[in-house]
């Protein structure tokens, strides 16, 4: 029977995704503009099955979803801005004990307590560099209500699939945007578990590798007694200086997303087959850009855009395939410039790429991107 | 009665890293005879533990053993403990550990009364990362960041406990090994959120700059500082000043965490049904 359709903010598609993707435990802390999802997770975790806490700050919450995680419940936590740099020193035991963990960052504007209550696009390079040391990391950045929900739900399934942690890296105004939705029931949906020992326990060791590049993982509390460090381990998970094995690990914790990335990139295109200029957006400013378009093609300007749903890893090689004949790229952001140097990085020098930065705390009008793009059709 | 250590302990990772004499290596084995006196199975029991000297037990020990951040321990004994009420929740943690970094951590587990059971290895010094002070090092004791005596005053492990509403508080030493296992195992046992402080030397990095650079020196001591409960309870506030007062210290009856919880499910489904 198909579900009825009813009005929520994004804040909420999250939640309700969450708890149908097979999300058994939420830690989280008070802070705008991610509360809604802490409220509507209290609210229907009880009822699922799984349970909530709130936690006496945004590391213990983190700390708290790794925890859960290892005794083998799917689990999430969500957060804005000062929070989310608090949790970074749990984000980064995540990986390298490659825990399956779910972080949603609802983006405001920064840096500290910044604008509370306002967009900002400024996290992008602190969902892939906030936590020390090297490595890799998976942001999915939905901006339409069934994008929240699906993505939502692949953040899951890639979390358990490559024992990682997954950030859904959305901005203030998707989060409490609202729309009339009809959520997808679990059995419509392609749910992924992580992968059991298929070993007994004496011959169980949680990161081996003769697997693959991602280790089967038992879950506490299965009879295999294993060890969780976050000192650099072995593949017992005992910890070792060894270091031809801590530079494999490292490699092989990279390898695992990167070598397997075609598997992870996903992006959406908008009147790309036929464009000479591209614009490069996400989240908010990819809506902005969508409306520009529309406006710009009424008026014949050959305009596309590539929108990634997952930014991290980067999709250099879609970016190589869909922009490098474009004759100008466009990279609207609220920020001063984070996402543009992954363009220019891949695109590198030869072709133009401009960019529109605000960090106002209010969405980049389509009007702005369509002032550009009306400037650049010209000098074409 | 003869027990077998081997049991609890991953033979195959020894020796222990800690200094000869160590008193970890006593509350360690105290742990583990309690483990073996309450019949508990490996498999039953989460291990979790911070950084230091102290958290490194988890790595010897048979069972599911988490080794976390540095003061953050509770904060995933807390989440394993939600999503596995049923199964035994441990945290191995040192004075600097649990009480400087993890010192806001502490005190909401402690609110919550959540069934997890702290071992609290109190050496009075941050051990591993070469003998600074830590928040039960007392004032005017010498300290690698306390060259001319330490000026912080100390928290009382046992009156923290209490006050912030732990409802099992005992604190014993490394001088009574017998005294000890009975208070882990009671605090193991006992429903609800537990503290057992343990005072222990560490000669190496504080006995060393306090005049007892000998292990057996500072147990010594430690044994002479010691009164028990029944007999502190006759003697005046200043008498006991620099005593250690063991024993079972608190108990309360409150309702547990994850039990309060699933009264609360029960609620919300009866409610949701209701309403339809």
């Amino acid at each position: 029977m198909p579900q009825p359709i009813k009005f929520y903010q994004g804040n909420e598609i999250i939640a309700h995704a969450a708890v149908t993707a097979g999300c058994k435990f939420f830690a989280g802390y008070p802070i705008t503009p991610s509360s809604e999802i802490a409220a509507e997770m209290a609210h229907l975790l009880p009822l699922y099955g799984g349970s909530f806490i709130q936690m006496e700050d945004e590391i213990a919450a983190m700390g708290a979803v790794i925890g859960a995680s290892l005794a083998g419940a799917k689990s999430m936590t969500a957060t804005s801005g000062p929070g989310f740099s608090l949790k970074q020193e749990h984000i980064g035991f995540a990986c390298i004990a490659e825990v399956p963990v779910v972080v949603v960052n609802v983006m405001r504007g920064g840096p500290s307590t910044g604008l509370p209550t306002q967009l900002s696009q400024a996290d992008i390079m602190q969902a892939r560099w906030g936590t020390h040391g090297d490595h890799p990391i998976i942001a999915l950045t939905p901006a339409f209500p069934e994008e929240l929900f699906m993505e939502t739900v692949r953040a899951f399934n890639l979390s358990e699939q490559f024992r990682t942690p997954v950030i859904i890296l959305i901005d203030e105004v998707i989060a409490h945007l609202s729309s009339g939705i009809a959520f997808p029931t679990r059995e419509e949906l392609t749910i992924i578990e992580r992968t059991k020992p298929s070993v007994p326990p004496d011959q169980y060791f949680p990161y081996d590798t003769s697997f693959g590049l991602v280790p089967p993982m038992a879950n506490y509390f299965e009879g295999y007694n294993f060890h969780v460090t976050g000192l650099s381990h072995d593949r017992t998970g005992f910890p070792t200086t060894n270091p031809d094995l801590v530079h494999n690990d490292q490699v092989r914790q990279h390898e695992k997303i990167y070598k397997n990335i075609h598997q992870i990139e996903k992006w959406e295109e908008f009147y790309l087959d036929d464009a000479e200029i591209g614009i490069f957006a996400y989240g908010t400013s990819g809506r902005s850009a969508m409306d520009a378009i529309v406006r710009a093609r009424k008026e014949g300007i050959k305009v596309g855009l590539f929108r990634p749903l997952t930014i991290w890893p980067f999709p250099d090689d879609p970016i190589r395939e869909k922009l490098s004949k474009m004759k100008c790229i466009i990279v609207p952001e609220i920020n001063l410039g984070q996402a543009i140097l992954e363009v220019q990085r891949v695109l590198g020098p030869d072709i133009p790429i401009k960019g529109i930065h605000r960090v106002a705390g209010v969405p980049i009008h389509p009007r702005e991107i369509l002032a550009l793009l009306k400037e650049i059709n010209n000098e074409l | 009665m003869s027990f077998d250590y081997g049991k609890y302990i991953r033979m195959e990772k020894m020796p222990f890293l800690w200094c000869p004499g160590c008193g970890i290596g006593i509350v360690a084995k105290a742990l583990y005879k309690a483990f073996a006196d309450l019949g508990w199975e490996n498999n039953d029991i989460a291990m979790v533990s911070g950084i230091g000297c102290t958290s490194r037990v988890t790595g010897y020990t048979n069972c599911n053993t988490l080794h976390t951040t540095h003061g953050r321990a509770l904060t995933f004994a807390t989440g394993i403990k939600i999503a596995r009420p049923d199964k035994h929740v441990v945290v191995m943690a040192g004075d600097g550990d649990i009480l400087a970094i993890g010192g806001n951590h502490f005190i909401h587990s402690c609110r919550r009364n959540i069934d997890i059971t702290v071992i609290l290895n109190n050496n009075h010094i941050y051990g591993m990362t070469g003998g600074q002070y830590s928040p039960t090092t007392p004032q005017g004791a010498y300290a690698a960041t306390a060259p001319y005596g330490n000026v912080d005053p100390c928290f009382d492990v046992v009156e923290l406990s209490k006050a912030a509403g732990a409802t099992y508080v005992a604190r014993g030493t490394v001088a009574n090994a017998v005294l000890l296992e009975k208070l882990i195992r009671n605090g193991l046992a006992h429903r609800g959120f537990s503290v057992i402080e343990v005072i222990s030397n560490c000669h190496t990095q504080f006995g060393r700059r306090n005049r007892q650079p000998e292990a057996m020196q500072m147990i010594n001591e430690i044994k002479e500082r010691t009164v028990p409960l029944a007999r502190a309870e006759k003697m005046q506030p200043e008498e006991l000043y620099g005593k250690f007062v063991v024993g079972e210290l608190y108990r309360a009856n409150r309702p547990e965490y994850t039990e309060e919880y699933e009264r609360m499910r029960k609620k919300a489904l009866a409610k949701h049904q209701t309403k339809g």
